[in-house]
This record gives C-alpha cells, structure tokens and sequence, in this order.
C-alpha cells in the first residue's frame, strides 16, 4: 500500500469541457520522492493542489481517487479533510516571497499548526521552531522567529518555508516548483536543503517542477505530463539512461545541463508534440 | 453560484431603467404640475386641516395623500414641488460640473502653479463641513432659488475638480499625448480634443451623482428654513413641517420622504449604472 | 531626514489649510446682510448704543485689521465672544463639542461593526446569493445620505415601532451629576447605568443615521480587497496546514485587507462628522451642529467662525491620526 496513490484523477474549469487533468494515476511510497515534471500548463501544480484540497473555485474534479494513508480524501467532508491534510501532509510553495503573510512575525507562522491543529503548548512549538531554523541553518533564529517576511531575503524566507513544512514532522511534502522564484546560486543550496530535509526526517516528497535537473538530483521515481495526462512513470535511473516515450526524450534533451549551461538547447520537435498531443486526443475520445 | 452572478449583471440593466423612469415621471410631474395637480399647492382650509390619505377613515374626496396642519393638499405640494428639486439638480448640476471639470482639466494638464492653487483650493475646501457652508452661504445670499444653486457650486465644484484632475493627469502622462502636442497641436487643442473626450464619461456619471446631491441639499435648506420663501411648495419644507407634526400626522412627513428618497436614489442608481456600462475610470 | 521633510511638509500644508478656511469664514460672515448689533439690542436702542456696541465688538474696523486682531486673540486662546450668548465662544464651543464627538465616534463604531459584518459575511459566502444581496445593500446604503437616513429611522423606530427617543441628548427630566460633558463616558465610569440607557436610547438613531453610509462603504472596499488578499499564497498556504475558511478570513486575510480601507475611511470619517451638523438638527440633539446652526441664523459671528475652525481642525486631526495610524498598523512602515 502506497502512502499517497492517486488513481484516474480528471477535472476540468467548471461549467466547460476545458479538461485540466486526464486520468492521472501516481503513487508515492512511504519515505519516497517522486518527481512530477512538465512544461508550464501540463497540470502538475494542479494534481498537488488537489491532494491538499487548494484548487481554485473555478476547477471541480470530475472523477478519480486520492488515497492518503488509505483514506480516499475526496469522499471526507471539508473538515475532516482539512484536519488530515494539517495533520499529515505540508507545503512548500512556489515563491517565497509572497507565501508568508507580510503582517505576521515569522515565529507563529512556524507554530501556529502544531499549536492551533496539532495542540502542541506554545512553549514546546517556540522550542521547536528553534530547533527546526538551526536545522535549516539559520543563524540567530532568535532575532529571525520576532521579524516580519520583509526583513529577510527570499533565500531566508524559504527556508523558514521549508522549516515550517517540516514543523509538524508530516509523513508527505508536496513541493511545488520551490526553487523555481529563486537566485540560480540560491536555487542549488535550497535543493540541497530540501533534500537533505527529506533524508533525515524520512518524509515522502511530491516534487513538482519543470527542471528535469533537479529531479536528477533528488528524485528516485518520476512522472511526466503533457496535457494533464501522464505520458511515462518510472524511476529516475530509467528516465536518465533512456526513457521510453519520445516526449520524454525531447524533454531531457531541452533542459539545460549542471554541467554545461550554456550549451545551446534542443527545442522539442514539432513531431514530438504532433505525437504526445495525439496520444491527449485520443485520450478525450476514449473518455468523452 | 454562476446564477447569482448572472442574476445581479440583470439586475444591473434593470436598474438603469427604473431609475431613469422614475426620473422621467418626476420631470413629468414638474412640467405638468399647474395642470394635474387637484388642488392649489398653497390652498389653506383649516377646516380640511391634516386630512389622512384616501384608504383610510375621515378623508374627504379628491384629498388622495391628504392634507397637513393648514389643509393644504399633500399631493399637490409635491407635484409641484417637483419643480423646485428639479430646477435646482438640472442647474447646479450643470454649473457645477462645467466649473469643477474646468479647473480640474486645467490643474490636472497644466501643473505648475496653476495646480498648485487649485490643488490647495481643494485642500481648503474639503476641511470645510459642507452643510455647515451651505447654511452659512445662504445666510450671507439670503434665502431663494439662485442663492441654493449657488451655493451648491460654490460647494461642491471640488467633487469634479478632484476626479477629473487626477484623471487628467493620468491621461497627460499617456503618449499619444504627446504625440498630438508633437505633431503640432497647442496646449489648450490637446486639452481639448485629446484629454476632454477621454474624461467626458466620468465626468457624465459624476453631474448624474451631483444631481441626486444637489436635490438633497436643496432639501436640506429647506428643512432649516434657509431655502424659497416659506410658502413655495418644497419638499424639503414639507419635510421639516411633516417632523415637527410626525406624532399626529405621519403622511405629511411619509409622501414627500418617500419621493425625495427614491429621487435621490434614482439619480445615484442611475449615475453608478452609468459608471457600470460606460466608464472604465471610476469602477 | 527624509522623514523629518515629510513631516514639516505635512505641518506647513495644515497651516495653510487651517489659514485659508479662517480668512474664508472670516470675509463671508462679515459680508452678511444685516447688523447683528441691531439685533441684538432691544428695540428703541440709540444710534450710540449701537455704535458703542459695535465699537466693542470691533466691527467699526476695517476686514484685514479685524482679521489681524482676531488671529491675534486666536493665538492667545482666545477666540472672541459670542455676540448672543454673551460668553466666550472657546467656552460654548468646548461645552458642545463632547457632545458631537460622542455622536461621531458612537457612529463610527457602529459603521465598523457594520461595515465589517457585511465585508466578512460577504467574504465567507462568495460568489453566491448572499453576497449579491450584500452588494445590492450595500449599494442602496451608499446612495442614500445620511439625512434622509435620518428620517427614515425617525417614522421607523421613532413613530412606528417606538423603541428609540428621536429629540435630544437625555431625557430633560433627569438628575444629571455629571461634572464633565461627555455623558456618555462618565454615566459609565459613574455606574450610572441607568442614565447611561437613556443616553444611548436618545444617541442611537442619530449614530445610525450618520453610520450607514459609512458603513456601506467599508462594507464594500474591505470585502473588495479581503477577496483579492484570500487568493495569495500565504492564505493557501494557511488552508494545507488545515485551518477552516473563517480563521483563515479573520487572521489570514483580515489584518492585510484592512490597510487600504483604513486611509479611505479616514476622509470618510470626516464626511461623517460634517454630517453631525444636519443630524444634530434633525434629532434635536445639543451638540456643536445644532448650535451652528443657530449662530448663523442668529447672525453671531464670532461663534460661527469658532465653529467652522474647529470643525476644520477636528478633520485635518482626523487626518493625521489615520495617517499615523497606518504608519503604526503597516509593519514595513514600522521598521523603515
């Protein structure tokens, strides 16, 4: 039994045939990071925010299964889902620089689910923030849990992100594209950060991005998506010696090397899309 | 969800045409008031004194909305009252607008010290309490029709004058601005044919606003006995003669309240419709 | 320094405004028809008693000379006497004014309890029925002014559903054993709550009425930017550590939507008290509106120039403590 395992998800912006995703299935085992990649518009941010239950009002699911610890989120009443999600999963969001609320002191935006949700006494949540900044090797966390966001650099603000996804020793973090805002130096130390995170507290990572680089870093499984459907599942090892479809293939073949950055990119062949945007529209009428 | 949305955008049509309709009836009954209204406005008969409205017990014939402390009929007074509200919204409204607008469209394109003056005129203007200025204005004019309006414009010429020159300067900043003043126009020609035009909508919304405005202050001299001469039918004197007599004859207050009070919303349901459809500034 | 530049900028435009709203009251009442002197005196007063009392007044001079004495005395405290009260008018003045500061503020309160409960319910049920008929009250609320609420309220729950008195500030017959004039504060502080019953059941009309604009427009501008604040990310954020919808409005939402209402509602605060003049006739009730309306039809110049200054100095006051106010609630403005 998988920790999280998404069966045939779809949805679509409500009130059109405008479909988003397209019977997407995923799994993500106990201690695991699996990769979920794609160009801007594939959905991938979407299938994250649908297991936390954050889709905009515009989008309604139209079928499929989210199993989390064997429980099937979207059967649960609103606050029952709340209160597992809170309980069991977090966040690391996109930009830094927005994902904190600017008239809050750090400090309680780091404890206020242990203390509100999980009922922790406030003293053992300061403690814990504490220990958690140290973790992500903030200097004088002191001074960083009393300031407000603006005080500190995006860097700083996403690592106290991270530390608050942490916070509660949840057993899946979905990373939504967390180092895509960033500074590219910056970018590599938080990568490192997140995956160093994930080792020692031994926590299940969704890893959503459209930079294959870092899925070669800190993934062991990958999916990737076009159009919301997902067009190969399979392990990291797989993918980077020679993966199946060609959409993959065009994929690993335009981004851009740690390497050799500024070796010139291969877009992807019209082919290539002709043929994965065939395989979408052949889903549609197999599923009208 | 989707038709609570849809039911409002209706809704939004709709209430262009109430208002206009009931701003329609009222400039009906302001033209026609000397022949439909049944009785003479200033008629005393005390023996016909504070007559109830025509459903209920002791009325007399052809009294519909009954009569007040000196038996003058409710109905009549209001239609012609009609008249004065409407006189005093069409020509302050105007004057004000063609006022506020114009230095508002000179401080906002010219700058300079010419803003600056006007800029602080406004500044002034605003920590005056308003009702407090009209009252004091009108003591000075004395009481009447031409001292209300002007009144009113000396007032209320900073409610255009703010809008428009911020507007105007916002415009002023755009380049095909300066591509007429480039390709030869002059200073007052750009003014007019390239800024005007783009702030003419707000401005149509704003004289809509200011006429529902100027109705209610017209009201409210009347009700502190600083309007017409105390015998001219108002609704704003019918008004304060209704409050004082509210205990023992409520329908004197009751019809000209109602009238003024749909009145004056009509003209700001109108203006913020208007605002809705055509102007892309104030929304 | 820069900051310091602000401030005095600041200071130096409120002097001029406060200069320019005295020379203006100042030409105006003396342009008035009519010699207050005349009127004041019995009937069959002589030419001299006229002139003497003129003379006293200092209205035998020219406009600028008197406009100089007058500033003069301002300066010292001392803003004339009250040509028919025969008192100073910083006394009668500062004898009304806790009356329409307890009217205004009591309104204010009222405008922000309202206001805020139609922003948080229309928030909470957006996008459905419940927001719409919001908006369309919310709409009728705005376009009606604060006098005709006035009336309203007088037919409903003064003559209709008599709950509420509609003439004055406390019922004349009652022992009052206040020592200051803010009735309202000091039957508190006094545990007089009796009084203090009679004092809100004669208030709350007048604050309603001059509260419901105000009201309607922080209802509108507070749901307006709570809707645009519960689409960032920090509020998402908040909704997958598992808090419901209301804590996520109220602590999420709520503190960062509330800057830019805050300036808005400042000016119109002042609107409100400049509404005060009217209300206060209207109900009767002894504050400073109601009396400057009797200074200017009974001619008194010195008090209604008292009047109109102060009233300028409350709303360029009002102004700066919004100012400050944001300064204090805007934590970038905090730390600098």
């Amino acid at each position: 039994m998988s920790f999280l395992q998404v069966t045939n998800l779809s949805a679509r912006i409500k009130g059109s045939d405008h479909r988003l995703l397209r019977g997407v299935s995923l799994t993500v085992e106990a201690g695991e990071v699996r990769g979920l990649v794609g160009e801007s518009g594939a959905g991938k941010s979407m299938i994250g925010k649908a297991i936390l239950g954050i889709l905009p009002r515009a989008i309604e699911i139209t079928g499929g299964s989210i199993l989390l610890n064997g429980t099937e989120l979207l059967t649960l009443s609103p606050a029952e889902r709340r209160r597992l999600i809170g309980a069991s999963t977090a966040l690391i969001p996109q930009d830094p620089l927005t994902a904190l609320n600017p008239s809050r002191r750090i400090g309680p935006q780091i404890t206020d689910r242990l203390v509100d949700i999980l009922g922790w006494s406030r003293s053992a949540a300061d403690a814990r923030a504490t220990e958690l900044l140290d973790e992500v090797q903030i200097t004088d966390p002191t001074r960083v849990l009393r300031a407000y966001p603006h005080e500190l650099s995006g860097g700083m603000r996403q690592r106290i992100l991270i530390a608050s996804a942490f916070a509660a020793e949840p057993k899946l973090i979905i990373a939504d594209e967390p180092t895509t805002a960033l500074d590219v130096t910056v970018q590599k130390q938080i990568l490192k950060l997140i995956a160093t995170m994930q080792a020692r507290h031994g926590t299940a990572l969704l890893f959503v991005t459209h930079d294959l680089g870092v899925v070669a870093k800190v993934c062991q499984k990958i999916s990737v998506l076009y159009g919301g459907l997902v067009v190969e599942d399979t392990t990291a090892e797989a993918y980077f010696t020679g993966p199946a479809h060609a959409y993959s293939r065009a994929l690993l073949a335009a981004t851009p090397k740690y390497t050799n950055p500024e070796a010139s990119l291969l877009p992807i062949p019209d082919a290539v899309i002709a043929a994965v945007q065939a395989d979408v529209d052949a889903y549609d009428r197999r599923v009208p | 969800m989707a038709d609570a949305r849809a039911l409002v955008h209706r809704r939004a049509g709709l209430r262009l045409w109430l208002s206009a309709g009931w701003i329609a009836l009222v400039a009906a009954a302001a033209l026609l008031a000397p022949w439909i209204a049944p009785h003479d406005p200033l008629a005393q008969d005390l023996f016909l004194g504070r007559l109830p409205p025509f459903w209920m017990e002791g009325t007399e014939p052809g009294y519909w909305l009954g009569t007040d402390s000196l038996g003058r009929d409710v109905l009549s007074r209001i239609l012609h009252g009609a008249r004065i509200a409407l006189i005093v919204a069409v020509i302050a409204g105007t004057l004000t607008c063609l006022i506020g607008a114009t230095l508002g469209l000179l401080a906002g394109f010219l700058r300079g010290w010419v803003d600056l003056v006007i800029s602080r005129l406004i500044d002034i203007w605003m920590a005056f309490p308003p009702v407090l200025f009209s009252i004091l204005l009108i003591a000075v004019l004395g009481p009447g029709l031409t001292s209300i309006i002007i009144a009113i414009v000396v007032i209320d010429w900073t409610r255009f004058a703010r809008v428009v020159r911020a507007e105007a300067m916002a415009q002023g900043a755009m380049d095909y601005v300066a591509s007429a003043r480039v390709a030869g126009r002059t200073r007052i020609g750009t003014m007019l044919r390239e800024i005007l035009p783009n702030v003419l909508p707000t401005i149509v919304v704003l004289l809509t606003l200011e006429m529902g405005i100027a109705v209610i202050v017209e009201a409210i001299l009347s009700f502190v006995n600083l309007s017409i001469s105390t015998d001219d039918p108002t609704w704003g004197g019918m008004i304060a003669e209704g409050r004082t007599s509210v205990h023992q004859a409520w329908w004197v207050l009751v019809f000209p309240l109602v009238t003024l009070f749909l009145t004056v919303l009509a003209f700001s349901q109108l203006g913020e419709g208007l605002k809705d459809r055509y102007d892309p500034v104030l929304q | 320094m820069q900051l310091l530049r602000a401030i005095l900028q600041r200071l130096l435009t409120t002097a001029i405004t406060l200069i320019g709203v005295a020379v203006i009251v100042f030409v105006v009442v003396r342009v008035v028809p009519g010699n207050p002197i005349a009127m004041m005196l019995p009937p069959g007063a002589t030419d001299e008693d006229i002139a003497r009392l003129t003379a006293q007044y200092g209205l035998d001079k020219t406009i600028p000379e008197q406009f100089l004495i007058w500033a003069r005395g301002v300066l010292h405290g001392d803003f004339g006497t009250s040509i028919t009260a025969r008192q100073p008018v910083l006394d009668l003045v500062l004898g009304r004014l806790p009356a329409t500061l307890e009217l205004s503020l009591m309104a204010l309160v009222i405008a922000v309890i309202l206001g805020g409960i139609a922003a948080l319910t229309g928030t909470r049920k957006r996008d459905t029925l419940t927001e719409a008929g919001i908006d369309i009250t919310n709409g009728m609320a705005l376009s009606i002014p604060d006098f005709l609420w006035g009336l309203l309220l007088i037919l409903a729950f003064g003559v209709l559903v008599p709950i509420f008195h509609i003439s004055g500030r406390v019922t004349p017959s009652l022992e009052l054993p206040f020592t200051t004039d803010f009735y309202l504060v000091e039957s508190l502080v006094r545990l007089r709550f009796d009084l203090w019953l009679d004092i809100v059941s004669h208030m709350f009309l007048p604050a309603l009425a001059l509260a419901i604009p105000l009201a309607a427009i922080i209802g509108q501008l507070l749901k307006q930017s709570l809707k645009e604040t519960m689409h960032l990310d920090y509020v998402t954020l908040a909704r997958t550590k598992g808090y419901g919808e209301n804590h996520v409005i109220l602590r999420e939402a709520l503190p960062n939507a509330i800057l830019p209402t805050l300036t808005l509602v400042g000016v119109q605060f002042t609107f409100l008290i400049g509404g005060t003049v009217i209300i206060e006739r209207l109900f009767s009730y002894e504050g400073l509106g109601n009396m400057a309306i009797d200074a200017v039809i009974n001619r008194d110049l010195p008090l209604i120039q008292g009047i109109v200054i102060l009233f300028a100095v409350i709303f360029t006051a009002v102004n700066l403590v919004v100012d400050l106010l944001y300064a204090v609630l805007n934590p970038r403005l905090r730390h600098g």
